[in-house]
């Protein structure tokens, strides 16, 4: 699948934010950088639907998986109880077991999200943006709060749902975009 | 227990205290006039004659009738005080349309809807009409304010996620919603007791507390006063912390 974005403008109270956003990403990362306030939040916004853009073109039938700027997730439910939220019957327990695993979230079932840390929360949430039925996936900062080994881990997995579909990687870091060998595009 | 709840809760030395000076009254009332009882009955012949009461059938087949009526009245007002918030929540109309009688019923004197309702209404009915009429504005309100109270962020995360509407409901809406329901029916379980008891001394249905109540104030029974007017407290309480606990089980078996 391929995504094309073009000419996308967006302003609030007049202050232009976006102004004519075009690019096409294909299966791989597509790495979005720009200085703060800059406009990537609201761009990974409008293609999810949750911001109508003032004008331009966006796919319209794409069914997105996300890691939002905050984790959002239910935090009176655990780890399984999240992930079964969003997937419902379509959840594949021994799947979403050795994702948590491998995010090294294995033994935190019955623990509710309240009591997990930032990065714990933070892993979660990219477990259920990967495990999530998706045609492309949107990171808005994916690793923060993140040490290095489990910044590597996610980066793995992430390069490994690359290779099916487009990724559109919102961060700061141009380390980030070089490791998962991304297209980089500068707002 | 911090300082606050330490400062609301009711204390053993205080109720006592409370009751010695009751006693001391009617004791008064009793040395300055001949029929002094009569005006303020005390706490131990109160007691005595609940004591009495109690060993009746008609106690508790009074006590029956009141609690179908008042508690069904409740239950009535809830179901469509939660129904009504959820489509005010839905549809600003139905919020506008609302608004005017929600603050109607909390302006007006619950007295005022009772002797009106009379007019319309069968004297069994009426203390379920105005049960259901005083817990409507303090559960709608608060259901209302909960769902508002629902973290927009999540909501759009299950948008993104296409997650459909009934998970949204237990996922996002009933947490954010079952805290004000709670402390709704904490408030509106009292009101309704009130209002449901004033109905049934106006209204008179036979076989409820009202129509003994009534009956104890025309005789000038005030010991079966005071007892009657402990029993519609002690159900009123004993109601709100069952309805509270079944509240908080179902909240804790959600993960709550």
């Amino acid at each position: 699948m391929e995504l094309h974005i073009k000419n996308l403008c967006k302003s609030f109270d007049g202050r232009p934010v976006l102004e004519n956003v075009s690019f096409t990403a294909g299966p791989g990362v597509t790495c979005v950088m720009a200085p703060s306030g800059a406009g990537k939040t609201t761009l990974l916004r409008i293609l999810l639907g949750l911001e109508r853009p003032d004008s331009g073109s966006t796919p319209s039938d794409v069914r997105w998986s996300a890691v939002f700027q905050e984790n959002r997730l239910l935090e009176h439910l655990d780890a399984m109880g999240n992930l079964r939220f969003v997937l419902g019957a379509a959840l594949d327990e021994p799947a979403a077991d050795a994702l948590l695993t491998e995010l090294g979230l294995g033994d935190t079932a019955g623990k509710p999200v309240r009591e997990f840390s930032g990065g714990m929360k933070r892993r979660l949430a990219l477990a259920r943006a990967l495990l999530a039925p998706s045609d492309a996936l949107a990171l808005d900062e994916p690793f923060t709060g993140l040490d290095e080994e489990n910044r590597a881990r996610c980066l793995a997995l992430i390069r490994r749902t690359a290779e099916e579909k487009p990724v559109l990687l919102v961060t700061h870091d141009p380390a980030d975009a070089k490791s998962l060998g991304a297209d980089v595009i500068k707002l | 227990m911090n300082r606050n709840t330490a400062q609301n809760s009711i204390r053993p030395w205080a109720v006592i205290f409370w009751l010695l000076v009751w006693q001391g009254a009617s004791m008064l009332f009793v040395a300055l006039w001949p029929n002094g009882h009569l005006l303020l009955a005390s706490p131990v012949s109160a007691a005595l004659r609940l004591g009495e009461l109690a060993c009746t059938a008609a106690f508790w087949r009074a006590v029956g009738g009141s609690i179908a009526h008042i508690f069904g009245g409740f239950l009535v007002g809830c179901v469509l005080a939660v129904a009504l918030a959820v489509l005010s929540a839905r549809w600003h109309l139905v919020r506008e349309l609302l608004y005017p009688l929600t603050a109607a019923v909390k302006a007006v004197p619950v007295v005022s809807f009772i002797i009106l309702a009379l007019v319309w209404l069968d004297s069994r009915s009426l203390p379920l009409f105005i049960s259901a009429l005083m817990v409507f504005p303090p559960v709608y309100l608060n259901v209302l304010a909960g769902i508002a109270a629902a973290d927009a962020k999540l909501l759009e995360m299950a948008r993104v996620f296409r997650v459909p509407l009934g998970r949204r409901l237990t996922g996002i809406y009933l947490p954010a919603v079952l805290p004000y329901f709670r402390s709704a029916v904490s408030l509106a379980l009292g009101l309704c007791w009130k209002g449901g008891a004033a109905a049934e001394v106006i209204g008179l249905p036979s076989g409820t507390i009202g129509e003994r109540l009534y009956t104890a104030k025309v005789y000038f029974q005030t010991p079966d006063l005071f007892a009657w007017t402990a029993v519609i407290v002690a159900v009123s309480v004993l109601f709100e912390k069952l309805f509270l606990a079944l509240v908080d089980a179902l909240a804790g078996k959600a993960g709550l």
